[in-house]
């Protein structure tokens, strides 16, 4: 079932928490809002469940499940999965009755026989591999059995839509990768549209077909984790993403200066401020023609697959990150206190003047 | 190492002035209550209860409790629920104007019932032109007893009711159930042990109210005569075991809601540590 959101916007007070929004979803697609506090993901994914109303405005908003206009629709209505941030069980029913609990509330007319529901009820808690704990409450089990659970519990109307409020959030991390993976085979095999809620930029990237980044009540962008991350629109977009390294300075004959540090660029004069990644920062024992960036590490860690390498200088405002392959960092022997010299290999600018400009540059 | 405060000199202290003083207070109190009902024989006692006029009293007593209790049931759980499911303007005001029966002294409340319902009273005049008499009867001992007592099941509520938040209601309602089902099978079985908590001070209270009902109910023995009244009238006519005889019968009361109340919070604290 796909989603389409069309004009929706809405004001709590005197605060605008979303501006007019349009947005589709297609069928069978797993789509993730992503963006900080306050971003207006969760008022967003409440007004498509129903949650919350949209503003009445002078051109209404519009909300379509496929052809259907459920706009004025009531939530019990819109066949929906929702499942909460904290999980939302019924805290005095057991695993299985909260699991029944939509079977049970049909009208008399659609509700499937008590063994029907008992076989669907099963089946679902099998999917969800706990079918063993199906007399617990929901106060004895962990977080993540609590989760999924709940998420049993959507599943159990087969709704067309299943909309997720920052699922793995209370989560420790490695059950949330765990999580993380279920639900997406989960997505893929019952085939239905979800859109799901995050502040994670990983989670987000990892688990969406398409990502919907969120900034102040605006969408900022809307692409594939692919395209949102080599081709961010905007600087808010590039910099929530990932760690970002900024170098400001003065741009004179293709020569960016900022203190004692020098680098080509092929850029107009005037003021720049310039972006990279931990990655594209290549770190030499020597300065090279193009670049003369003296920098000193002032801490080292080695996470997973690379090693983080802190940076400093007197003419940078704020530390560098940079992140090194484990055989270069065995190669040049770094330590704490040592000076070295930094080469951008790939950066990026996002002139204020063109907010949406983007420009990219050569590989050093 | 000791905790702040755990030492045994203070420990004791504390202990015995505790004692000492629930002792002084409460217990010997409730003792004296018994010992003085019962002080000329058992069958002076019960022939003080079984009169007819104390009958009379327990009788109306028991009516009034009985009906205050569904209307603040109904009360609080409408206005908790309106109040911490709802925002709208005046809402904190209305969650301090819950308080007044609570801050206005009875006797208070007793006079403001009589200025406004009574046969001279703005609305009591009317009343009186369409022969409706409210006060100095049962209706009038009703409306005190209610005012008195309606922030009670309130008051218990509301700070349950806001820790529990609505996510529960609302994924009862995403899951198809509507206002009535949401409310029967999720709001009401979370709210049950306060519910009944708030149930049993509103009958305690119902039931001993004095100061609000003598205003409005004129003591007319065998007619508008509560226990707490009559108690008085019998301790005026120099009847000390008759009204120790009923005070013994409102301590009784008083004790079983204690026991009920007890039994509750015990339930509650097993059902927390098994679920």
């Amino acid at each position: 079932m796909s989603i389409h959101l069309h004009n929706i916007a809405k004001h709590f007070g005197n605060t605008q928490a979303l501006e007019p929004i349009n947005l589709d979803i297609h069928e069978g697609e797993l789509v993730g809002l992503l963006g900080p506090s306050g971003s207006g993901k969760t008022t967003l994914l409440r007004i498509i469940a129903g949650l919350e109303n949209a503003d009445h405005t002078a051109q209404p908003g519009k909300i379509l499940f496929g052809d259907r206009d459920v706009t004025n629709v009531h939530v019990r209505d819109r066949r929906i999965g929702f499942v909460f941030q904290h999980y939302a069980l019924f805290r005095h029913m057991s695993v299985y009755d909260n699991v029944a609990f939509g079977l049970t509330v049909l009208s008399r007319k659609r509700r499937p026989s008590s063994g029907e529901i008992r076989a669907r009820v099963f089946r679902l808690l099998e999917m969800v591999k706990l079918e063993h704990l199906a007399n617990r409450y929901p106060a004895q089990l962990s977080g993540g059995q609590q989760q999924r659970v709940s998420l049993a519990r959507a599943l159990a109307v087969e709704p067309e839509v299943l909309l997720l409020d920052e699922p793995f959030g209370a989560l420790d991390a490695k059950v949330r990768q765990e999580l993380r993976r279920w639900l997406r085979h989960l997505h893929d095999e019952l085939n239905f549209t979800s859109v799901f809620v995050t502040h994670d930029q990983e989670e987000a990237l990892e688990l969406s077909d398409r990502v919907v980044v969120m900034s102040n009540g605006r969408i900022e962008q809307i692409d594939t984790p692919d395209d949102l991350y080599r081709t961010p629109k905007n600087r808010f977009v590039f910099e929530f993403l990932g760690d970002v390294n900024h170098l400001e300075g003065k741009v004179s004959n293709g020569v960016l200066t900022c203190g004692d540090a020098y680098w080509h660029v092929d850029l107009p004069d005037g003021h720049e401020e310039l972006l990279l990644r931990p990655h594209e920062v290549r770190l030499t024992e020597q300065p090279t023609s193009e670049s003369h960036l003296p920098v000193t590490i002032t801490a080292i860690s080695p996470v997973g697959a690379e090693v983080r390498v802190e940076l400093e200088a007197d003419w940078l405002a704020q530390p560098w990150l940079a992140t090194v392959r484990h055989t270069d960092f065995e190669h040049l022997a770094l330590r704490r206190g040592q000076r070295l010299f930094a080469h951008p290999r790939h950066w990026r600018r996002f002139p204020e003047t063109e907010s949406k400009a983007t420009e990219q540059s050569r590989v050093a | 190492m000791r905790r702040i405060g755990d030492a045994p000199l203070i420990r004791r202290l504390l202990i015995g002035a505790a004692l000492v003083l629930s002792a002084l207070f409460l217990l010997l109190p409730l003792v004296a209550i018994f010992a003085q009902a019962l002080s000329e024989g058992v069958m002076v006692f019960w022939a003080n209860v079984s009169n007819t006029f104390t009958l009379h009293a327990i009788g109306l007593t028991l009516m009034i409790a009985l009906l205050t209790i569904p209307v603040c049931l109904v009360f609080g759980i409408a206005l908790a629920w309106l109040v911490t499911r709802f925002s709208f303007p005046g809402r904190r005001i209305l969650q301090t104007l819950i308080d007044i029966p609570f801050a206005v002294s009875p006797v208070v409340a007793g006079l403001i019932y009589l200025l406004l319902y009574g046969r001279n009273g703005w609305i009591g005049g009317w009343l009186d032109t369409h022969d409706i008499q409210l006060m100095f009867a049962w209706p009038g001992i009703l409306m005190v007893t209610i005012f008195v007592t309606c922030p009670f099941v309130a008051r218990e509520l509301i700070p349950l009711m806001q820790a529990q938040g609505s996510r529960e209601e609302e994924a009862a309602v995403t899951l198809g159930a509507s206002g009535w089902t949401t409310f029967r099978r999720v709001t009401l079985p979370n709210i049950r042990w306060a519910l009944l908590y708030g149930v049993i001070l509103t009958n305690a209270r119902a039931v001993g109210e004095f100061g609000a009902v003598s205003v409005v109910s004129g003591a007319i023995r065998g007619k508008t005569n509560t226990l707490p009244l009559h108690l008085e009238q019998l301790y005026q006519d120099y009847n000390a075991v008759g009204a120790f005889a009923c005070a013994a019968l409102l301590a009784f009361i008083a004790l079983l809601t204690l026991a009920a109340k007890a039994g509750l919070e015990w339930r509650a604290a097993r059902r927390e540590a098994f679920a």
